[in-house]
């Protein structure tokens, strides 16, 4: 179908381009500190022969424009007349190369989208500078140039070209090769209305179609698709077959979550609505506005105002390239932000990224993937571009490592967002115009929702370069400003995202009640020449669709062109109940909604659940606890996170209460991020998150249960109120049409809805992704079971908000929440390579009671500093408090509250690393321990030691002998880790 | 809001997306705010003309493509070159922040004196981090003796820097000898104590003689790469949590705003 009907790419290029072409470069190396990272990239790779290197940036304008013009556009453009030196060469001139310099070129492929060529194009026509910038066929490009002096083989350099300057799904690489492609993408042929062959098919046929066409629908779904059309006496389109493919994937539609589930013999039907939805619902909190229903979740926060949140993954596109991939994830959940209720102002993002050993053997990594390394520069990079350029701050997030992730990273990424409460809700209403606003439709992101629903494999580097879409932040931050203030004017009445499936899901959705007619030749489109389908089913990127009162639709599109937004009226909404397509007055779709919507036929999935067996390791000795003290510190999941936090702009907006590092030096690990969202409310928001694939792996139920204790200790800490704090669930799994897959994910879904109903805290939306499996020949590789629970918590007054740096010696520390010896999936037993032990699971029957009694303290002012205990357990918690604070810290493990202690455990090394939940040490001044221990009433709760001037962390054992003494600057150094990006 | 505050135009653009502080400072400093498109100001220049004060926030205007502030800087130069002189010449103020100071270097407005007719070339720039990356960390900032009267005494700073390119470079030492000569040099980079930054991390970004902020020749129009509109409430500051715990005293309000009022009073015509 679509896939394979598109035009093929243009051929290599026989002559050099037929454009002006102007080479800018630095003229002095000391400010060009990207050829330094190319340095840094050959020697990882270990490419020799590199003497030196420049990086430069091309341009390419069209022959037509005159010399003076492309020297006007260099002076006042292209080059900087500080630093840079600019050639300009004549279309079809070869550039001049000084002797001895191999050339690398890196260039968009053609039809990728390239924002910085746009904005070349609008500058010049704006400023007046090149005439013909502002004709409808007139487009520039650009590219990146290495120049590398020194005896490199070519081989050698088309490596480093591979894995490091270039990513090849979306650029092109020339090597000592000027012949770069200057043209835009071939039209695809025009064609008439395309009928497929459907009810007739037999299930062989049925099969090819779906596979053929990408469409990733399953026998049973194309059985009933055909079922339907033999009842309406005709074939289905090809529009209409993209729209259901569109709207029945897992992606979208959440199959298997809703479907029938055969566990070990006992059906559950509805497996979301029988675990998160029904702890929701059971909750009933008063102050949750909007659940499960629109584009993110909706909580009360003051008076007058609601703040809404919604995490996403986006693991599939971010493994084939992690820079796009990963700012698109955030560029879509910004846009559902922006498109629930009748949008909000986005205040915060989070990202969560879970990869590969960053130590993996080059020729470990599997062909078809990147190295652990790249992905997470890639992705911190995507996250970095996106999120600052938005002027968003990137405030909570965190890092996993496991070799499940080797071929199938994870990035999830999430926004909060702050609206006024009248606009929490919208209807649609027939007869309302459907206005398109944002970036232009381009062939790119063809078959997204489709794509992330299969597994990968060795080639979908190779055959998904469609589904990879390109980001353009600033339009997104245009769409972002027009929108507030239409919203604010009230010109419109309903409005959603282009995400998955583009218009197809947008319309599709929106429409779901009343009924749609769209004339696909209005959208507007990069380029000409794309058919209906695409422009139907295209994920281009920065896209809303809007309802809008006719009367409106003047003043609607006045405002968006204010800011120097697209809106276009596209069609209209009916009261028909029926999705009809156009293209040039042609009907290419007229659909049925409720089948639409309402056909997909159920999957039955079996489940099965056999715990790993494996025998209970106990817990072993240590010879030198310090030593193994810092060995955690510096694991890559504990490790500093700063050369990422650093990289996000996490102060923008001017709202940080609580910065995501903390303490003397900023470079201690905060509990979670706290905002003040309002100049007007003393109330912030804290957020923060749980996840842990080593529990999934052993024990999937505990791990659900343990992940949200995390997030939920996490913003307890810093001063959120867990009886005003809602919960997020974003599932990534492996292929749950496997039974043990889909076992794992029961036993976590249950562990979800067993814990929101004890801490009351409700699920207010949350999403999954089902797919994350990596072939390699016939072996399939899944994902460790992955649950990220989000935490969003309304704090009643900022200025009681408690850090988690030591603040004052003399000062006594009390750990709360008892220790059990629950060690297995441990960070101690991952450094020690031990498999098994327990898992831990807090105590849901007393665990909620204990985090109220420590907010109450906290409010109350009697604490000084909180830190929560997670990986790596007391030793890590009190390490990261002691030089967070710049201050020693004295730790008696006798004086540890225990649980269920048995001898096979070593009595010192469980109580220093084991994760048991629930779990907080806190700072409180000598002359508030009464009132703290009042609060604390009967929840375990003791002093285990005391702040101290000394600089040191000293930790006593269960028979009161100095197990070690350790500078905090060493441990510092211990938790900057190995890999700074 | 004073019935006599003067007005500050605070001009954005798409990738602007400092505004929302901005405004905010402003008004805590008492200015009477306008938030403005840059394109209705080039359709509309006489905006400028009942203007006290004009702030170019931060961001990334047109998403800093090709290079920070350079196409935000061509279009002032070409739209609005000749109403942004007068406005300097007859006494007006303007500052940048971060974007906006980058948007003001590109522009050529603080190597133009009083009265000349056009921008100059250029001869400073700010270009990329020397660290190669884009950072946010916070930093603190001293006053130094220049041409920008209304900073005159100021109290060391702490404020954060978040960019990817703020290193501030000069052509040749002739440059920098210049700026010096003219009392250009408006803000460095200290450490806490004020004490010099002696480079990285106190330095965040390799900026030549510790440079954060300069002035033009008149002192009215300054540019900064640190965001002291991210530093208003008792909250914002890194350490709030540990001087109150060694203090038990709140804060009143976060160091920036003295900045902001310093601002706002001067170009009120009011001496600070």
């Amino acid at each position: 179908m679509t896939s394979t009907r598109s035009a093929p790419p243009p051929p290599a290029q026989a002559t050099l381009p037929d454009a002006w072409r102007v080479e800018v470069f630095r003229a002095d190396p000391v400010n060009d500190p990207e050829a330094r990272e190319v340095l840094a990239a050959a020697a990882e790779l270990g490419v020799s022969g590199l003497r030196e290197v420049r990086t430069g940036r091309g341009f390419l304008l069209p022959s037509r424009v005159t010399r003076a013009a492309v020297e006007a556009a260099t002076r006042e453009l292209f080059a900087d007349p500080v630093l840079d030196t600019a050639r300009i060469y004549a279309p079809r001139a070869a550039p001049e190369v000084a002797s001895g310099v191999q050339r690398v070129l890196v260039a968009r492929k053609s039809g990728v989208m390239d924002p910085v060529a746009l904005t070349v194009q609008q500058a010049l026509a704006a400023a007046g500078i090149v005439r013909e910038a502002r004709d409808d066929d007139f487009f520039a490009t650009t590219f990146k140039i290495v120049e590398i002096q020194g005896r490199t083989d070519a081989r050698a350099l088309a490596l480093l070209a591979q894995k490091s300057l270039a990513n090849e799904t979306i650029e092109d690489v020339l090597i000592d090769d000027e012949r770069l492609v200057f043209a835009r993408p071939p039209a695809t042929p025009p064609h008439g209305v395309i009928h497929v062959a459907l009810v007739n098919a037999d299930e062989e046929a049925l099969m090819k179609i779906s596979r053929d066409g990408a469409l990733s629908l399953s026998l049973a779904e194309m059985r009933a698709i055909a079922l339907f059309f033999k009842e309406q006496r005709r074939e289905p389109t090809v529009c209409e077959l993209e729209t259901l493919a569109q709207t029945w994937s897992e992606h979208c539609k959440h199959k298997t979550f809703t479907g029938i589930v055969d566990f070990d013999g006992e059906l559950i039907d509805n497996l979301l609505k029988r675990t998160i939805k029904d702890a929701t619902l059971t909750l009933a909190k008063p102050w949750c506005v909007s659940v499960f229903h629109d584009n993110a979740g909706i909580i009360a926060f003051d008076q007058g105002h609601d703040v809404c949140i919604k995490v996403e993954t986006h693991n599939h596109p971010s493994a084939i390239d992690p820079y796009g991939g990963a700012g698109t994830g955030v560029g879509g959940v910004v846009r559902d932000i922006l498109g629930v209720g009748l949008g909000a102002r986005p205040i915060a993002n989070t990202d969560a990224f879970f990869v590969g050993p960053l130590d993996l053997p080059a020729d470990k990594v599997p062909k078809g993937s990147m190295h652990p390394r790249r992905i997470l520069r890639g992705v911190v990079a995507g996250v970095r571009d996106y999120g600052n350029r938005m002027g968003i701050p990137t405030v909570s997030g965190g890092v996993w490592v496991h070799e499940g992730y080797i071929g199938n990273p994870l990035v999830y990424a999430g926004t909060v967002g702050i609206m006024p409460h009248w606009a929490a809700t919208k209807t649609v209403a027939s007869g309302d115009a459907i206005v398109v606003v944002g970036g232009r439709t381009g062939r790119d992101g063809i078959h997204g929702a489709t794509f992330s629903s299969v597994e990968l494999s060795e080639e979908s580097e190779m055959v998904s370069s469609a589904a990879v879409q390109i980001g353009d932040a600033i339009t997104e931050k245009r769409v972002l400003d027009g929108l507030l203030t239409a919203r604010d004017k009230r010109l419109y009445r309903a409005i959603t995202d282009c995400g998955a499936g583009g218009l197809s899901s947008a319309v599709g959705e929106m429409s779901a009640d009343c009924g749609a007619e769209v004339d696909l030749e209005k959208v507007p489109l990069k380029y000409p020449g794309l058919a209906p389908e695409e422009i139907w089913i295209s994920e281009a990127q920065e896209r809303m669709v809007l309802s809008v009162p006719p009367a409106n639709v003047k003043e609607l599109l006045a405002t968006f062109a204010a800011e120097d937004v697209e809106a276009v009226v596209i069609g209209r909404f009916t009261s028909t109940g029926r999705l009809v397509l156009r293209h040039a007055g042609v009907v290419h779709a007229d659909l049925d909604l409720h089948f639409l919507h309402e056909g997909t036929p159920r999957p039955m999935r079996s489940a099965t659940w056999k715990a790993p067996q494996h025998k209970d390791p106990g817990a072993p000795r240590e010879s030198d606890h310090g030593a193994t003290l810092l060995a955690l510190l510096g694991r890559p999941d504990t490790q500093s996170k700063e050369w990422i936090v650093r990289q996000y702009d996490h102060e923008v907006q001017g709202m940080s209460v609580l910065k995501p590092l903390v303490g003397e030096r900023m470079d201690a690990p905060g509990n979670a991020a706290v905002l003040k969202p309002l100049a007007t409310s003393q109330k912030g928001i804290a957020i923060g998150c749980g996840a842990n694939p080593h529990y999934g792996v052993l024990d999937p139920g505990a791990m659900a249960e343990a992940v949200i204790d995390e997030a939920l200790r996490n913003v307890v800490a810093v001063g959120g109120d867990l009886d005003h704090t809602a919960i997020l669930d974003n599932f990534s799994w492996g292929n749950c049409e496997k039974p043990d897959r889909l076992g794992a994910l029961v036993l976590a879904a249950r562990g979800c809805h067993r814990a929101a109903l004890a801490y009351g805290t409700p699920f207010i939306s949350g999403k999954d992704s089902l797919n994350n499996e990596y072939k390699v020949g016939d072996q399939t590789i899944a994902i460790p079971p992955t649950l990220l629970i989000t935490a969003l918590s309304v704090v009643p007054d900022v200025a009681e908000v408690v850090s988690m740096d030591a603040k004052r010696a003399g000062s006594r520390l009390y750990l709360v929440g008892a220790t059990r010896p629950e060690l297995g999936g441990s960070a101690w037993f991952a450094l020690r390579g031990i498999a098994g032990g327990t898992v831990p699971r807090p105590d849901l029957a007393t665990a909620p009671g204990l985090m109220r009694a420590l907010h109450r303290a906290i409010r109350g002012g009697h604490v000084l500093a909180v830190h929560d205990l997670s990986e790596g357990g007391l030793a890590v918690a009190a390490a990261e408090m002691a030089f967070g604070g710049g201050l020693g810290i004295d730790l008696a493990l006798a004086e540890v509250p225990m649980a269920g202690f048995d001898h096979a455990h070593d009595p010192d090394g469980t109580r220093l690393y084991s994760e048991s939940c629930s779990r907080f040490l806190c700072e409180v001044a000598e002359g508030s321990a009464a009132a703290f221990e009042r609060e604390l009433g009967a929840n375990p709760s003791a002093c285990v030691g005391e702040v101290t001037a000394r600089s040191k962390l000293r930790v006593s054992s269960t028979d009161h002998s100095i197990l070690f003494d350790v500078g905090i600057e060493e441990l510092r150094r211990a938790h900057l880790g190995e890999f700074r990006g | 809001m004073h019935p006599t505050a003067p007005r500050a135009l605070v001009l954005r653009t798409a990738g602007i997306n400092c505004d929302g502080e901005t405004v905010r400072a402003l008004e805590t400093a008492g200015a009477s705010v306008d938030l403005v498109h840059l394109a209705l100001v080039t359709a509309e220049p006489a905006r400028l003309d009942d203007t006290n004060l004009i702030v170019i926030p931060g961001g990334f205007s047109f998403g800093d493509d090709v290079s920070a502030g350079r196409v935000f800087g061509l279009e002032l130069r070409h739209a609005l070159s000749e109403k942004l002189c007068a406005f300097v010449d007859r006494g007006g103020y303007v500052l940048g922040v971060c974007n906006g100071f980058q948007v003001l270097v590109e522009s050529g407005l603080f190597e133009r004196e009083l009265g000349a007719a056009g921008m100059p070339a250029r001869s400073i720039a700010l270009t990329a981090n020397a660290g190669g990356r884009f950072e946010c960390r916070w930093t603190t900032m001293k006053a130094e003796d220049s041409a920008c009267a209304w900073l005159s005494g100021m109290e060391v700073m702490p404020v954060p820097v978040a960019h990817g390119e703020g290193r501030f470079v000069v052509k040749d030492d002739k440059v920098l000898a210049r700026l010096k000569s003219k009392r250009q040099i408006a803000l460095r980079y200290v450490r806490a104590d004020g004490s010099a930054a002696g480079g990285y991390p106190d330095n965040p970004n390799g900026s030549v003689d510790d440079i954060a902020g300069i002035c033009d020749p008149s002192g009215r129009v300054l540019g900064l790469m640190p965001h002291p509109e991210r530093n208003l409430t008792p909250w914002n500051h890194p350490h709030w949590t540990r001087m109150l715990a060694q203090t038990s005293k709140p804060r009143t309000c976060g160091e920036g705003v003295l900045f902001y009022r310093r601002l706002v009073e001067a170009a009120a015509g009011v001496h600070a």
